[in-house]
């Protein structure tokens, strides 16, 4: 019982992360309705920078955080406007195949940039655990605070900020949005922004407990997509959920069933979703 | 809508108080794709007038607004407004120059409030300022979307989805607020009411143009009328001529 429940927690703790990478995607998706295949690897590229920040500047990874968000964002507004855009009106394979490349591109960048090194920042929290005997990760613990202290931030700037509703009526009538006069490339270029510097915040918050290597994203590339089917595309809500729900997922599928498989329950899930519920949990929520 | 407006966005121009138009659509030529949808369109809607655009089914009548909104550009021709071009600007920009429209089947944010949508509507500078004051006018026009206002807009009745979009049109404090197809799919109690809210409109200062397929009301309460045959603008007239006009009878009236 014991382990039952620390797996849980451990799981949930992850699932934060996973619902902050699925967060990015959703609103990527939602406004654009592309769907972001280099999200992975900007997750990767706010890893790199964390770590460049610790082991340069010394900065704690948590703090790195400050500088990460706002990089990943500027990124984000470049994609968008440089190779998003172009293909905007492309037929969807057209737009698959250009964040399929600008992930190769970013994965083989950093490769030959940084090598194929595994990577970590130690801290001195680390290793150190709270709540007794379920021996909870401090560093895990904090980081889903800070995710959902994010997520929380998201939410209250789409709900309650004039940019962030006009994110929402851009996301459910873009022409619509056209009409009443909001620039929905002004929009756009910010929605993938907040997508990236979200993926970017989930690798800084994952550098204390994980290693870094190039090719650390492409898995949660997946995770996200899986994240966001089942909340429902383009639901912020959703995400959350989906993450939660993700984490908790693997780890009780890692404990009763195996260790090696950790990755595939998560697309058992994705399947039952895509055959029980296609819309997903929250297709139809407001945010 | 017996509420004063206060000015419009913009203020009354040399050219306004010399009689010009506010709006004018000279030779337009427009096209999706290879297949050209507007030859030479033309028309013209004054301060304060409310112009009907009528015409059968695919005549151009949504393309020409889509091309006064700045959702599409014209291949030729333009589109002035007080003497300054629209034809080149973004549709955001189109807006803050006084141009709103309700578009088509209401195209309201249906996850969002009423309230929300009618925010939408002032997204522009200068509406946004005037926000509020605004929207306790459109309450006023519309009480019942006051006691709706934080309902989500999907969950609204069909005449109420209509008052939402007229009055997120009007949130924008436009000199020109377009309709297109306002009536389509009410019921001919509400049609009616419709026909009155745009004259209340015209009534506040805020010049109409009304592309509608209820030829007889249009044409009873326009100024003027434009009509469009196979992309081309054939008849123009007042409202009054039109309808005693016998090709438009016999076409558009079923008589």
């Amino acid at each position: 019982m014991l382990s039952f429940a620390q797996i849980l927690i451990s799981g949930i703790l992850t699932g934060a992360l996973y619902a902050l990478v699925g967060i990015g995607l959703t609103i990527i998706f939602g406004v654009m309705r592309v769907i972001n295949f280099a999200h992975g690897e900007l997750l990767m590229v706010g890893m790199y920078i964390s770590f460049f920040a610790a082991t340069l500047l010394g900065l704690d990874p948590y703090v790195s955080l400050l500088i990460v968000a706002p990089a990943l964002f500027v990124i984000g507004v470049l994609i968008q406007r440089y190779l998003i855009n172009p293909v905007l009106k492309a037929p969807e394979f057209n737009q698959i195949l250009v964040t399929l490349g600008v992930g190769l591109v970013l994965t083989n960048s950093a490769q030959l940039l940084f090598t194929a090194d595994y990577r970590q920042v130690r801290t001195a929290y680390s290793s150190l655990t709270w709540g007794g005997n379920l021996a909870i990760s401090v560093p895990y613990t904090v980081s889903f605070l800070l995710a959902l202290a994010i997520t929380a931030a998201l939410y209250v700037f789409l709900m309650r900020t004039d940019l962030g509703k006009a994110m929402r009526a851009t996301a459910q009538d873009r022409e619509a949005a056209r009409l009443m006069g909001i620039n929905v490339e002004r929009v756009s270029m910010v929605a993938f922004g907040i997508g990236a510097a979200a993926a970017g915040a989930a690798g800084t918050l994952l550098m204390p407990v994980y290693y870094l290597f190039p090719a650390v994203g492409e898995p949660f590339t997946l995770k996200a997509f899986v994240v966001v089917v089942l909340g429902g595309m383009g639901s912020v809500i959703g995400a959350t959920f989906g993450g939660l729900i993700l984490g908790a997922v693997e780890a009780i599928g890692s404990l009763y069933a195996s260790t090696g498989y950790k990755d595939a329950y998560g697309f058992v899930i994705f399947l039952l979703i895509l055959i029980l519920k296609p819309s997903g949990l929250f297709g139809r929520s407001r945010v | 809508m017996a509420v004063d407006r206060g000015t419009p966005n913009a203020e009354a121009t040399a050219a306004e108080r010399a009689g010009e138009p506010l709006l004018t659509v000279e030779a337009v030529d427009a096209f999706y794709g290879d297949a050209q949808a507007l030859w030479g369109v033309t028309l013209k809607v004054g301060p304060g007038e409310v112009v009907a655009l009528i015409g059968a089914n695919g005549a151009g009548k949504t393309t020409t607004l889509r091309v006064i909104s700045g959702l599409m550009r014209p291949e030729a021709g333009s589109v002035t407004m007080l003497g300054r071009r629209l034809d080149r600007l973004s549709p955001h920009e189109i807006v803050e120059a006084g141009v709103a429209q309700v578009p088509e089947g209401r195209r309201l944010f249906p996850l969002m409030t009423v309230r929300e949508n009618l925010e939408m509507g002032a997204y522009g500078r200068q509406a946004r300022a005037r926000r509020r004051e605004t929207m306790d006018d459109v309450f006023a026009m519309f009480p019942v979307l006051k006691e709706r206002r934080e309902q989500l807009a999907g969950t609204l009745s069909g005449g109420e989805q209509q008052m939402v979009a007229i009055g997120r049109g009007l949130m924008a404090r436009p000199r020109l607020l377009m309709f297109d197809e306002p009536s389509l799919g009410l019921a001919p109690k509400l049609v009616r009411g419709i026909f009155e809210t745009v004259t209340a409109i015209r009534d506040t200062g805020v010049a109409v143009l009304l592309v509608e397929q209820n030829v007889p009301q249009s044409l009873a309460i326009c100024d003027r009328a434009f009509v469009l045959e196979n992309g081309r603008t054939t008849l123009s007239g007042t409202g009054r001529e039109l309808l005693a006009n016998e090709r438009v009878k016999t076409a558009y009236m079923g008589l």
